[in-house]
């Protein structure tokens, strides 16, 4: 679908990015009559998703679009490459910031939140940002948005203004700039004088005989400078960012900034060291370890959490994980895995988060144990949710299925049955802290003496509709993806070096 | 006649002009002269670099006095890079010193402060432009006794001791490089410095060119206040008026760093002073331990300009760093960032008068809830904030950049990490400000209709400044050239080897 067929196909780079952009100038300038300002955020990520598109058929079609804007450094600056990987996340991101939008209206009035336009500005800054990222061609480019990605993000966060939103901007801008500046930065640099440039290209940029010592320290600056992986000791900042109003939660922290981590993550494994040079590295096995302790850690550590939102939180630090797991496995089909589970996870999870906002929005509940028995009032927000869970535990018939097989199949590959084992356990550690709370929704004992009654829908008391019409939509996502991946593994196959056919056959 | 004799005018204009600055007498009749002088002597600065890049050096010998008998400018790439960022930040330093010192400089006073930062501003622009060992030691005096007199100038008596303190401190500096130049010459009998660069080849055993290095190493480095001989300078930067602390922070120990690489590359030779005296280790380790030190110093400190201060201390640190890799990418990274340091510093200092104009205090506190109060001075002091951490697409992103680089070209990792490391630091002193401003309410017993947003005269500068951190940021191909030709030029002038690992 090519809505923009009149333009330059290279120029829809930047409308991509300029459009979220002009976007925020304009809420900005209407912020006096939120109706107009509301309509001017749909708009655009209506638009922004229809350039997305097109540059999606662009892609699979096997145009290259390139776009140098200015060089900050003699022959080094920013400069945009479309590639499969980053058309994939693109796709997620606009899609979802759609549907995040009409969430938005509905929260932000429901919840009666005050600086309603800062919030809608920074939000549109944000996914401009994102959208940079998913473009750049070099990684000069992929840090420098990826740091006006958390500065734009904080704002966002310490929306509330109270003392727990400092406490969590703090911890959330505190570990997300050190990590960058301090590793990130740091790895970034150290390519470039070994190798003398920074082009994503694929199959990677450093030679047969770099120093492996160096490549190794190099991959975990990467790993660990990129914050927004949340690879533990590093994920303190995603629960502290759960101060933030729930859309913000729901698009940023389950989609956007988390997903530009892992993104950047996947980009580096196979476009800076590909695949084939990561095996030979010692430190991968040791990151890969450290990823698979993260995902099992944080998931007991949800099981712990009462609070709904700080739950979800640590799943999604478990869930960043099988991400970067799936790319340091160094096998093409962990890497197509990885690549998916970017869309699976992000439409699941974002039911999640969406679900926990309603829920909050309507009954004003945080903590998972006040919520016995609402599935009564709140049945289909308490249905989204079940779907949500599904998904994120891997079930058919819901997106996360494919996700996971791929992972497991390229463990397999890789001869890695013990994370085979960690992907398994981890399952089971999900239903464990997911399912209970659909379970003490619906089916919870009635309290003593009291007549069963029958349900009727005069006592369901649900979320406001633009609330409800986003959740339904994110959950139905989660079953269309199950049965028609088929464009998404398209898109992931075009990826060099990654594919879903094992041995990397096809 | 004019372009010929342009070389000496950016000394001449403001040395004539100060007298006739206090002449003047009134107020805002010397506030227009002094600024109208620099801007003319920034244009001329503008047309000294051009020619410069364009051809080379540009010798002028004053009273027609040829070298090495008489007094020679020379102009070339580096001062001509350093000379435009200082008489631009003194232009843009005078624009806002209208408003900013009618609550901090008594009225009587005004005309003095004119006078003195303009013969501030001839004395440096001497040091940068002459080619005379002696005579920069005059410009140096006329400039130090300048600023001892613009820093006592303040309302708060404190600054009296500081100025003092200053005092004391710049006259042992001075004297010390007097005390090498005297051996210098003693030795070989000239104080032309090409003349003694050449002479100085024959003797460079002896103990007494030795003794004259390390005294004028060590005089330089009070004047520079690199670690430890700077404990004058944050007095002496919270107690001064705050258009003078934004003049001196951004221009006299950036000043004070060029004369050291002058020093270094164009007299002694790096090859001597590095390779043979092993300076380079030393001022490596002493630039370390400034970076962490002061940059921790900042951390705790409850005024926002003594943090400032604490923070140049750290930031002289980054620009020695550079000088000691002995490479052309660290010089030429020391010397981006004494321009790109001048625009932040600049900035932040002037924003942070700004505060003080408004609030009438400078203690962190007193930003509190300033977000709201005063958006646009509160916005330029977070940008330029940014660039001090070093952000992308910010001047001191670019700085790290060619720094790190610079490192990392000979290997030295460990370097690299520590200047990454150091940095953070930055990110808890600014953090620290910005959260007052933006996160804290304003004091209940403050009237927020008394807290507005200062008269546009300030905040002209400032916005320049901030708009210049973000360009330079960005559109780097003017500094890089300037700095490189500058790094370049100063390297294969004495036939140095580069330190290779």
């Amino acid at each position: 679908m090519n809505l923009w067929q009149g333009i330059e196909p290279s120029h829809l780079i930047s409308l991509s990015i300029l459009v979220p952009f002009i976007g925020a100038l304009l809420v900005i300038a209407t912020g006096k009559i939120p109706n107009l300002r509301e309509a001017i955020t749909l708009t655009t990520a209506v638009v922004l998703f229809s350039i997305v598109l097109a540059i999606t058929d662009y892609t699979l079609q096997g145009t290259e679009l390139k776009l140098n804007v200015i060089d900050i450094f003699p022959g080094l600056g920013i400069n945009f490459v479309v590639e499969p990987l980053g058309v994939l996340f693109a796709l997620v991101a606009s899609f979802l910031w759609i549907i995040t939008s009409i969430y938005a209206i509905g929260y932000m009035r429901g919840h009666n939140e005050e600086n309603q336009t800062r919030f809608f500005c920074c939000f549109a800054l944000a996914i401009s940002s994102v959208m940079a990222i998913c473009f750049s061609g070099n990684l000069l480019s992929l840090f420098i948005f990826y740091e006006v990605l958390t500065l734009s993000t904080y704002p966002l966060v310490t929306h509330a203004g109270n003392d727990a939103a400092k406490q969590g901007g703090r911890t959330y801008l505190g570990i997300l700039l050190s990590t960058s500046i301090a590793f990130l930065l740091f790895a970034v640099l150290g390519t470039y004088s070994i190798t003398g440039t920074l082009d994503f290209q694929a199959g990677g940029i450093f030679d047969e005989n770099d120093d492996k010592t160096i490549l190794g320290v190099l991959l975990v600056l990467f790993c660990y400078g990129i914050g927004k992986a949340a690879i533990m000791p590093f994920h303190r900042w995603l629960p502290a960012a759960m101060v933030a109003p729930t859309p913000v939660s729901a698009l940023l922290h389950a989609v956007a900034v988390v997903k530009a981590g892992v993104f950047s993550i996947l980009k580096v494994v196979i476009y800076i060291f590909g695949l084939d040079q990561l095996k030979e590295l010692n430190t991968t096995d040791i990151m890969l370890y450290i990823g698979a302790a993260t995902i099992l850690i944080s998931s007991c550590i949800a099981m712990t959490k009462d609070n709904l939102k700080a739950r979800l939180a640590y799943s999604t630090v478990s869930q960043l994980s099988y991400i970067v797991v799936g790319a340091l496995l160094a096998s093409s089909v962990a890497a197509a895995g990885a690549a998916l589970h970017i869309a699976t996870h992000a439409v699941g999870k974002i039911t999640l988060f969406f679900c926990a906002g309603a829920i909050m929005v309507a009954s004003h509940k945080k903590n998972i144990s006040d919520m016995v028995g609402l599935g009564r009032k709140m049945p289909i927000t308490m249905i989204a949710f079940t779907i949500g869970a599904i998904s994120i535990i891997g079930l058919p018939p819901m997106a996360g299925t494919w996700s996971k097989w791929y992972l497991t199949i390229g463990a397999l590959e890789a001869d890695k049955l013990i994370i085979v084992a960690v992907l398994m356990i981890s399952s089971l550690l999900n239903i464990a802290y997911l399912l209970p709370i659909p379970i003490k929704a619906f089916f919870n004992s009635r309290p003593e003496g009291q007549e069963a009654k029958p349900w009727s829908w005069a006592e369901t008391k649900e979320a406001p509709l633009p609330i409800l019409i986003a959740l339904c939509i994110t959950s139905v996502g989660c079953l269309v993806i199950f049965f028609y991946p088929q464009p998404l593994i398209d898109l992931i196959n075009l990826i060099p070096g990654v594919s879903t056919h094992i041995n990397g056959e096809g | 006649m004019l372009e010929q004799h342009l070389a000496v005018l950016p000394i001449i204009l403001p040395l004539i002009a100060a007298p006739i600055a206090l002449i003047l007498g009134r107020s805002l009749l010397s506030w227009g002269f002094a600024t109208l002088i620099s801007g003319l002597s920034c244009f001329v600065s503008w047309q000294l670099l051009v020619a410069a890049l364009s051809e080379g050096v540009l010798s002028y010998a004053v009273g027609g006095w040829p070298a090495p008998w008489g007094i020679e400018l020379r102009v070339d790439a580096a001062n001509a890079f350093v000379l435009l960022a200082v008489s631009a930040i003194s232009t843009l330093v005078l624009i806002y010193s209208k408003d900013s010192i009618e609550k901090e400089i008594e009225k009587s006073k005004h005309t003095l402060f004119y006078t003195a930062h303009l013969l501030c501003l001839a004395g440096l622009t001497g040091i940068l432009i002459t080619g005379d060992a002696f005579n920069l030691f005059v410009f140096l005096e006329i400039s130090s006794l300048a600023t001892y007199t613009l820093v006592s100038l303040g309302s708060d008596r404190r600054c009296l001791t500081a100025a003092f303190r200053y005092l004391v401190m710049g006259t042992i500096g001075a004297t010390f490089i007097l005390i090498g130049v005297g051996l210098l010459y003693m030795k070989t009998g000239t104080l032309n410095m090409l003349d003694l660069a050449s002479r100085i080849h024959f003797y460079e055993s002896s103990r007494t060119i030795n003794t004259g290095l390390a005294f004028i190493m060590v005089g330089v480095s009070i004047k520079l206040a690199l670690f430890p001989l700077h404990m004058w300078l944050p007095p002496a930067y919270t107690h001064a008026p705050s258009a003078v602390t934004a003049f001196l922070a951004s221009t006299a120990t950036k000043v004070a760093v060029y004369v050291m690489i002058r020093f270094i590359f164009t007299i002694f030779g790096a090859d001597h002073v590095f390779n043979e005296m092993g300076m380079d280790l030393i001022l490596m380790a002493l630039a370390i331990v400034a970076i962490f030190k002061c940059s921790y110093m900042a951390t705790v400190q409850s005024n926002v300009k003594t943090v400032l201060a604490y923070s140049s201390v750290a930031q002289i640190g980054y620009m020695i760093l550079g000088v000691s890799l002995v490479s052309v990418t660290g010089l030429m990274a020391g010397l981006i960032h004494i321009f790109n340091h001048a625009l932040m510093k600049g900035a932040l200092f002037m924003a942070v008068g700004a505060v003080f104009y408004r609030v009438g205090s400078v203690d962190i506190k007193a930003f509190r809830g300033l977000g709201k109060q005063m958006p646009l001075t509160m916005a330029a002091f977070t940008i330029a904030g940014l660039s001090i951490i070093g952000v992308p697409l910010t001047v001191g992103f670019v700085s790290k950049w060619y720094l790190v680089t610079g490192a990392l070209e000979q290997n030295n990792w460990m370097i690299a990490a520590l200047v990454l490391v150091g940095s953070l630091l930055a990110v808890v002193y600014i953090g620290r400000i910005l959260e007052a401003a933006y996160f804290q309410k304003l004091p209940e017993d403050t009237d927020p209709s008394t807290v507005k947003e200062v008269p546009w005269l300030m905040l002209a500068p400032m916005w320049a400044l901030v708009i210049a951190n973000i360009y330079f940021g960005i559109d780097t191909s003017i500094t890089t050239e300037a700095a490189s030709s500058a790094a370049e030029w100063l390297f294969q002038n004495n036939n140095v080897q580069e330190v290779s690992q």
